[in-house]
């Protein structure tokens, strides 16, 4: 437990002093909570008119109910802003790990550090965690940031409630933490194979393709964020984050990466 | 204290099936106090060697133990009792020099990680620097950083890869005076080095290594075995009868005469230098001044290293 302290702590000291990833840590929350706030602004007005909700998905009217139809649309348009709080989680540590490892190259400290008694799974467990807890935070406080001004922003309380309720919950504290572990081991795996940090970032990504695939869907009427499909996607993450950090202790190889990086 | 047998690494070549032997067959003991220098040229495996001894890399072949622990096996705790100095000193520039060595104190589980650091930046003289930031330091302070990392837990062994490589004069004799320090200690250190003088002065034994070992021994001892050991007279003026005459006593194995100057080869001139110059004197020669004449360790390494490729 000590040298994965140590580790994270050497992390922290370190990362944080590159702007680029501070800059990553601190602006991306504040932009991804100012959006919905900005949306729950403008639709605040429109809350005393009576409008056509006949388009919205057939599922989310009946989950609605007594609703007036303008809460109803308020609602609507919050839960495609939910997914934000899902990337967040999911790009903040991205941009961490991917210098954790290819950083470590480029300075060549790699080496040194791997003739400390450490083990790969002690030095991996506190790279990740380096990376996880940031972004959980960050995501955490923008959420926290969010519940406390979306009253005063024009939200109506059908709104309020929807932001409380069980499917945020699940995708802000559970989903989200998963997904940091997920892109963390994943950004690991691609820097244990190449040895420049931008090449791992960009890499790294590809992992918002699926969270852009539920945007577009729930743009599109395909899919409902609903507790069941908030409790099926948090199952698949779980596998994942589990076969991810499998593979990562699995690909990261001592003997390749100090004989082979150049 | 550090024993290899058959050692040998071999990594994947440039074309599919074709392997490069790194290191061959290396079978080699070093004892415990021992400072052993590891010569060879760039490329020779020398890396690669001090890889496999610190539990880095495994070996593809052959056995090597690290304070009675077998590599391969009990790789963390040889890691736990080694320490090493790489090729480049591997520092975290954003940190400070005090920050660098409290990780590292940590990752070894040293108690009072603040406190060794703070005793080997106060040893090293970089006490007043330590909460600069590591980028900020010259190559020379870097690499004293870096071996005051490597001495951080204590380690019975210890491995050095270049430490005075592009340091400047006044840099290397520091870190040449440590390593002294370092040995008087009882240390085990191995040392790769291509700064042959330095190996001259600090090594008891010597290895002289390009893919495989070559030769192997203290290096007073390859002097001997090369050149043997060889006498100069500084003469007034040399005359050619004194060659003569030094060459009909039963000790001397040779005399030659290089411009003014007589030079003797033979096996023990702390016995039979009196008798030497006795005679030459009796014979009318103006002595002006005696002295050894010592080959310097590099024309022993060029020797063998020519002679490799030469077979090669």
């Amino acid at each position: 437990m000590n040298r994965i302290r140590t580790i994270i702590d050497k992390e922290w000291a370190e990362v944080f002093k590159n702007r680029l990833v501070l800059f990553t840590v601190a602006f991306l929350p504040l932009v991804f909570t100012a959006l919905p706030l900005g949306i729950l602004a403008t639709t605040g007005s429109l809350m005393d008119t009576s409008g056509d909700v006949a388009d919205l998905p057939p599922s989310l009217l009946a989950a609605c109910g007594a609703v007036k139809p303008t809460e109803c649309f308020q609602i609507y348009l919050l839960n495609q802003m939910l997914v934000l709080f899902m990337l967040m989680p999911l790009i903040i540590p991205i941009s961490i790990a991917a210098y954790s490892i290819a950083g470590e190259k480029t300075t060549r400290s790699l080496e040194p550090l791997l003739a400390t008694p450490i083990t790969t799974l002690e030095l991996l467990t506190g790279k990740a965690l380096a990376a996880v807890i940031p972004a959980v935070l960050a995501t955490w406080g923008g959420f926290l940031l969010f519940v406390i001004l979306a009253p005063f922003v024009g939200a109506s309380a059908a709104a309020t409630g929807a932001i409380l309720s069980p499917i945020w919950l699940l995708a802000v504290f559970v989903a989200g933490p998963l997904m940091a572990v997920i892109a963390v081991n994943f950004a690991i795996i691609i820097s244990s194979r190449t040895s420049d940090p931008r090449v791992a970032e960009q890499m790294s990504a590809v992992l918002v393709v699926p969270i852009i695939a539920i945007i577009f869907g729930q743009l599109a009427g395909v899919i409902t964020l609903n507790v069941q499909f908030m409790l099926s996607a948090i199952a698949v993450l779980f596998v994942a984050a589990l076969g991810l950090m499998y593979l990562g202790v699995r690909f990261f190889e001592r003997e390749t990466i100090l004989t082979k990086w150049k | 204290m550090i024993k290899m047998e058959g050692l040998t690494k071999t990594f994947p070549g440039p074309t599919k099936g074709t392997q490069i032997t790194a290191v061959d067959n290396l079978t080699l003991s070093v004892e415990e106090g021992e400072v052993f220098g590891f010569l060879g040229p760039n490329g020779a495996g020398k890396t690669t060697t001090v890889r496999m001894l610190c539990a880095l890399i495994g070996p593809s072949a052959g056995h090597a133990h690290v304070n009675g622990l077998a590599v391969g096996r009990d790789d963390t705790a040889i890691r736990q009792t080694v320490g090493i100095l790489t090729e480049t000193p591997g520092m975290y520039e954003r940190l400070s020099a005090e920050k660098n060595l409290t990780i590292f104190a940590n990752l070894y589980g040293v108690s009072d990680s603040l406190g060794k650091a703070g005793e080997y930046l106060k040893l090293l003289g970089l006490w007043e620097r330590r909460h600069d930031p590591v980028g900020n330091f010259s190559k020379g302070m870097r690499q004293k950083l870096a071996i005051a990392r490597a001495l951080l837990h204590a380690p019975k062994v210890l491995f050095l890869d270049e430490p005075t490589s592009g340091l400047d004069p006044e840099a290397a004799k520091l870190i040449r005076d440590f390593i002294e320090e370092l040995k008087s200690e009882g240390r085990t250190i191995f040392l790769c080095t291509h700064n042959l003088d330095e190996a001259d002065r600090l090594c008891d034994r010597v290895g002289i290594f390009k893919t495989r070992l070559l030769t192997v021994d203290t290096p007073a001892n390859l002097r001997q075995r090369l050149y043997g050991r060889r006498v100069v007279f500084h003469l007034r003026e040399l005359n050619p009868v004194w060659v003569e005459l030094a060459r009909g006593l039963p000790f001397v194995k040779d005399a030659q005469a290089v411009d003014s100057k007589l030079v003797i080869s033979l096996d023990t001139p702390e016995e039979h230098n009196p008798t030497l110059v006795r005679t030459l004197v009796g014979a009318g020669a103006d002595v002006q001044f005696v002295g050894e004449l010592r080959h310097s360790l590099e024309d022993i390494y060029l020797q063998f290293i020519q002679s490799e490729v030469g077979a090669a």
